[in-house]
């Protein structure tokens, strides 16, 4: 089926107008965060450089992004364990309940934000355990296990099971198989899984708000507390630029990793 | 992780029943009472915020869908695979853009002295500022478009050619071809991708707080957990799971598992 003149310069004006869309605030944004004003109006009054030196010196800012940082590193390496060890036991052995797991394994994702949050602050404060950065971790790896998860799994049920069994046939023990042969070729998968789940966490807040505590705070905690302060909008414009720049990032090595297919999967 | 996370699910499950002293306001673990199941249902402010809830999320998944459904038509049948490769770049971009800085950016598009008074000034009409309910459900459309738009791109990419062919050469014109084999073949991945619409809409509190001031199920949560009043927000709590693993069950049996 061809599809006709007028409907594809109509698909083509659709395809435009959703691109505009989806662009037009982030435009607005890396705008403004030239903007020499104090007050945010549109259009801007100038062109400055100087609230990125005043963001730069921030020193809550600093502190969050240190934050942010940690916690992201703490939540990607327990997830891709985790994750890691969980694709490998569903896709390998037979066991009761496999089935099972793999429908709770969609959960984390699946049931809102809000939900992870209360279920973990209510089992923190019953526990006695106190909040700050190992709650915060905690939190995140609760869906960043998924991530990993899914990205294992969807690599291992493409990776032939031959190249394992030869290794064992060549006198090679279960861990070396494992470390010589499995893990390589996940190697792509961690990569990519373990990227989607750090750009995760580094972006949360509905969980992380209920698992931070007062003392910690991290970058979209302050970008929340800052907003709702009319005097610091200009230096939140800078972080929402860097955090726009930075967000290609990801983008552009998932493309290198999948060579422009697919790339990874939620 | 597991255990941890569906341990606390129970613990969750558990505390909507403790029972919260009236005078002290102090929070008693494992002292039973119905008390909050008591004051969700008997005051009506809670029936009002969980329907609207439920009413923009769904809004908000028939936007994307509609939004989404063109340009992933698009990409998927039309575009040179070439323009396929800058389109799915182009729509992972702002995916991959923070959340905050989305809506951070919607709050200045629409609040007073914004964007869209700049643009409506000519016309003598000024911005409707924040806290428009409205602008809930366009934001949240905004910001899970491209979680509609990728299943359904690759939806409609793994529907075969011949399939469109076959259905033309026995006589079906385009319309009838799209209604009765693309729309049946490519659904459930429009509601694999509905799972994050909706699903993303029913847990959000940070974007009704900054800009609306209509108040959502997780407002109500997040606002009780931190005031202390876990019992309240606990039983609140259990609304979106009990929708949400529904709409799993019936997804799953759709086939929307295998388009994730």
């Amino acid at each position: 089926m061809a599809e006709s003149r007028w409907v594809r310069i109509g698909l083509r004006i659709a395809t435009g107008g959703v691109l505009v869309f989806l662009y037009l605030p982030l435009v607005i944004l890396v705008i403004y965060a030239f903007n020499p004003s104090r007050l945010q109006a549109w259009p801007p009054t100038g062109f400055t450089f100087d609230w990125f030196a005043e963001a730069a010196a921030n020193p809550a800012i600093r502190r969050a992004l240190g934050n942010s940082l940690l916690a992201g590193i703490g939540a990607t390496s327990v997830a891709l364990v985790l994750g890691t060890a969980a694709a490998l036991a569903v896709q390998r052995f037979a066991f009761f309940g496999r089935h099972t797991v793999s429908f709770l394994f969609v959960l984390p994702i699946a049931l809102p934000g809000v939900v992870t949050g209360i279920a973990l602050r209510t089992t923190f404060q019953t526990a006695g355990i106190s909040f700050g950065l190992g709650t915060i971790i905690v939190g995140h790896a609760t869906f960043c296990v998924v991530i990993a998860y899914n990205n294992v799994i969807a690599r291992l049920r493409r990776l032939p099971r031959t190249p394992e069994e030869a290794s064992a046939d060549l006198g090679a023990d279960t861990w070396t198989t494992f470390r010589r042969v499995t893990l390589p070729g996940m190697g792509t998968a961690l990569l990519s899984g373990g990227l989607l789940a750090f750009a995760l966490s580094f972006d949360e807040i509905i969980v992380t708000n209920f698992t931070a505590g007062p003392g910690t705070q991290t970058i979209p905690m302050w970008i929340f507390a800052a907003i709702q302060r009319p005097t610091e909008l200009p230096v939140v414009n800078v972080v929402a630029f860097v955090l726009i720049l930075v967000s290609t990032v990801p983008v552009y090595l998932a493309q290198r990793i999948s060579n422009g297919a697919g790339g990874s999967r939620i | 992780m597991i255990v941890a996370y569906f341990g606390s699910l129970a613990i969750l499950l558990l505390s909507a029943f403790w029972e919260k002293d009236a005078f002290t306001g102090r929070v008693e673990p494992f002292v039973w009472s119905l008390d909050a199941f008591d004051d969700l249902i008997t005051n009506t402010v809670y029936r009002t915020i969980a329907l609207r809830t439920i009413a923009i999320a769904v809004l908000v998944t028939l936007t994307d869908a509609l939004l989404a459904f063109p340009i992933a038509y698009y990409m998927a049948r039309v575009a040179s695979p070439r323009m396929r490769g800058v389109l799915t770049v182009a729509i992972l971009m702002p995916l991959w853009a923070a959340y905050l800085v989305k809506v951070y950016a919607w709050r200045t598009i629409l609040q007073g002295n914004g964007f869209i008074e700049w643009m409506l000034e000519p016309f003598g009409a000024s911005a409707p500022g924040l806290g428009q309910i409205l602008n809930s459900w366009l934001v949240l459309s905004y910001l899970w478009l491209p979680y509609m738009i990728l299943p359904i791109y690759a939806g409609l990419e793994r529907i075969p050619g011949s399939l469109l062919e076959a259905s033309s050469d026995l006589g079906a014109r385009s319309g009838t071809t799209f209604r009765r084999v693309v729309v049946p073949l490519v659904f459930p991945s429009l509601v694999a991708g509905s799972i994050f619409t909706f699903s993303l809409t029913l847990g959000d509190y940070i974007t009704p707080d900054l800009v609306s001031d209509a108040k959502f199920i997780g407002n109500v949560i997040y606002d009780n957990s931190s005031l202390g009043n876990v019992p309240l927000a606990a039983a609140y709590s259990l609304l979106p799971i009990v929708i949400m693993i529904g709409y799993l069950l019936v997804a799953r049996r759709l086939g929307a598992f295998e388009s994730l």
